[in-house]
């Protein structure tokens, strides 16, 4: 296939990884933002290949982890309703709230459907005039146009029946909150190369020169991600830090301007909370006050759900790469991906999923 | 047993299952969920020796006559897809089980139940492929059941078909007799069946010429077994994919498998599918694939023969049973590094991005 076997290459891989282990002179902490990243890393044991000094940390980069567990009962509350039909992307509704998941929801007999892209959400609104019609709009830029895209469109087309379950996160504010912490040990960051193929990186520049860290716009295959690597290891070793595209195929610096445009529209930047971090400032998208009409927050009446995070779970230290997933005295035991107590348990994407079902255990 | 006892039978049985308060889609899914349930709740009720085998049909002895018996219900969605339809799906299915515990299917059951309102054509359609079916692999439909149930009730039509078949002379279909060296073949491209059903479901938009691949698998086993009397297990790797098959092969024979990824037969259409819905391949069901684990001295000899055949053509060894990491499944990735081939939980969704 192409655009992937090339970067699925034993000897690409390889050479590489030769270049990475003829460059490294010193140890080296390098976190890479993105779940997509993660995954890749454990799906082709991508760190057997490199040099004992690189210690890779997974950053909160999975929409689906950092999704607070408040937020997640809250779309439970929604889609218990009789008079709604629940809409998400397939792998929020195996989630756990603190008592149960969007699926179990649908198996006492709630209207819960998987869709493949908002706008379906927005058809079937329209198909269904007598209900009301939820989107779980969770996700990073990545996901955000489309999520927008909905809203535009049905308000566009007079829909009134269909509104967002929002919980948009950001990825600079993290990576900022990170290195503002007084323990960090992150010395080079792999950015997410879809979250930038929509907002371009101009943004990571201040944050290199102001933290004088590397930052190396990175893709998702194998190859793409020792490529990484190797370009931020090369930073470091030279005491360089600044922001370079491996991901140039997909990638520009100013991303694309039209789903820019279309965030500006439909949503403001707001506070957010994330799973397994608490609240970041300015670190998420929330719907602006003229599409009020479409936020299920302000819809349904859900003041009242407040939850509270395991307090059995380190994922903010998991997160921030002081700790290894099997380092917790959780991991493996009370805590697994069918019954997790926290973020990074949650989504295959997450680093203590990831590190179950890949076998670091 | 009087009623009393019952009830205090009962009262010293707590219910077994764990997390769960309600049955979930996912508990039908072939992951762990699926194994959870099937073990702790049907396994520890039903026990008894012939369950005990774990295999695809129970084997039963009559005056020195094996016997293999076997049972499917078949609920797909959408009814009709590219390759088949539930009707030809049921049938096959039943004769692969049998074949797989090494014997030659003779006789099938079938139970309609049918929702009210169902298209009379489309019944009619489904039995002239159940027909065709049954001809093609030589099994007879001896016996059946008709139920019409409420319209919402059930979801156009389910079939249940089970179904008997003679151990071959000399077949000796036992993980136990896994060991470490034994190569594992599979007879083509793996995925198809449940790529397809997933793009011809409502929802998901996108055209593919990928058809399913249900077959009816005897012919092909029993040329295998004509060939070698060191094969030491057959499965059908259906819902859970191989992953899920491989697995469970490693858990009840106690050894260690290694897969290599770039050997594993995949289509284009079906990978590119697979990276567009964020989906694994090796999780996807089948429906005419068989992995055929056998002494390594016959590998040569099985695989020329599986070849000759044409569900065989693209026949291929995949791997091999391993001395270490009893239990644990492990594949060779395309760059070079290994990692472990876990179970999946529950039924794989398409992530986020």
């Amino acid at each position: 296939m192409k655009y992937v076997d090339e970067f699925r290459n034993l000897d690409a891989a390889k050479s590489i990884a030769d270049k990475i282990r003829a460059i490294t002179k010193h140890k080296w902490n390098i976190m890479e933002i993105c779940g997509g990243q993660t995954h890749t890393i454990m799906k082709y044991n991508v760190e057997e290949l490199l040099p004992p000094e690189i210690n890779l940390i997974h950053g909160p980069g999975c929409p689906v982890c950092v999704t607070p567990l408040e937020l997640i009962d809250k779309a439970i509350n929604i889609a218990s309703r009789a008079d709604v039909i629940f809409t998400s992307f397939g792998d929020m509704l195996r989630v756990p709230g603190s008592k149960m998941d969007l699926l179990a929801v649908k198996a006492i007999g709630g209207n819960v459907k998987m869709v493949y892209s908002p706008l379906d959400a927005v058809k079937i609104a329209e198909q269904n005039p007598d209900k009301k019609v939820v989107f779980f709009a969770v996700g990073f830029e990545t996901t955000a146009p489309a999520n927008a895209m909905s809203v535009f469109e049905a308000s566009k087309r007079g829909i009134k029946n269909y509104s967002i379950l929002c919980s948009h996160v950001l990825v600079p504010p993290a990576i900022e909150a990170l290195l503002s912490s007084k323990d960090n040990l992150i010395q080079g960051f792999l950015a997410a190369g879809h979250v930038c193929t929509v907002m371009g990186y101009e943004d990571y520049i201040p944050l290199s020169r102001r933290y004088k860290i590397p930052i190396v716009v990175t893709g998702f295959e194998p190859v793409d991600i020792l490529q990484g690597i190797f370009m931020t290891v090369k930073q470091l070793e030279e005491k360089r830090f600044e922001v370079e595209n491996q991901y140039s195929r997909v990638v520009t610096k100013q991303g694309n301007i039209a789903a820019k445009n279309l965030l500006n529209e439909i949503f403001d930047v707001v506070d957010r909370k994330w799973r397994g971090i608490g609240t970041i400032p300015k670190s998420g998208f929330g719907l602006k006050e003229k599409y009020a009409g479409y936020d299920a927050e302000k819809i349904f009446s859900l003041e009242n759900i407040i939850v509270e995070e395991s307090p059995l779970c380190i994922a903010g230290l998991v997160l921030q790469g002081l700790k290894k997933p099997m380092e917790c005295s959780q991991f493996g035991k009370t805590c697994t991906p069918e019954n997790p107590l926290g973020a990074p348990m949650v989504s295959s994407e997450g680093a203590c999923a990831a590190y179950f079902h890949y076998g670091k255990r | 047993m009087s009623k009393e006892t019952i009830s205090t039978f009962n009262l010293n049985c707590p219910m077994p299952i764990s997390n769960y308060d309600k049955v979930l889609l996912a508990h039908g899914g072939g992951g762990t969920l699926s194994h959870q349930l099937i073990t702790k709740m049907f396994y520890s009720q039903f026990e008894n020796e012939f369950l005990n085998q774990q295999h695809d049909s129970a084997v039963l002895n009559f005056d020195n006559q094996k016997i293999a018996f076997t049972t499917d219900s078949y609920v797909v969605h959408p009814i009709f897809f590219p390759g088949g339809n539930i009707g030809d799906l049921a049938v096959n299915g039943t004769v692969n089980d049998l074949a797989v515990s090494g014997a030659k299917p003779m006789f099938i059951s079938c139970s309609f139940i049918i929702e009210e309102g169902l298209d009379m054509n489309e019944l009619w359609q489904i039995v002239q492929s159940m027909k065709i079916a049954a001809d093609k692999a030589g099994v007879k439909i001896v016996t059946g059941d008709t139920k019409v149930v409420d319209r919402g009730k059930g979801d156009k039509i389910f079939i249940n078909t089970s179904g008997i078949g003679l151990i071959y002379d000399g077949a000796n279909i036992n993980p136990r007799n896994c060991k470490p060296g034994d190569v594992i073949v599979i007879n083509g491209k793996i995925a198809e069946h449940g790529v397809t059903i997933m793009s011809a479901r409502e929802g998901l938009e996108f055209e593919t010429t990928i058809k399913s691949d249900t077959a009816a698998l005897n012919t092909l086993v029993e040329n295998i077994l004509s060939v070698s009397k060191n094969v030491h297990i057959m499965r059908d790797p259906t819902r859970g994919g191989i992953a899920s098959t491989l697995n469970e092969i490693a858990s009840l024979a106690n050894v260690g498998i290694q897969i290599e990824q770039n050997k594993i037969p995949i289509s284009e259409e079906v990978r590119g599918a697979c990276e567009i819905l964020g989906l694994d391949p090796l999780y996807i069901a089948n429906e005419g694939k068989i992995i055929v684990i056998a002494s390594a001295e016959d590998g040569e000899k099985i695989l020329a023969k599986m070849k000759e055949h044409p569900l065989g053509k693209e026949s291929v060894i995949i791997g091999q049973v391993r001395n270490d990491e009893p239990g644990i499944v492990v594949m060779k990735t395309l760059i070079g590094s290994s990692r472990i081939v876990d179970m999946i939980s529950g039924e794989q969704l398409p992530r986020i991005c």
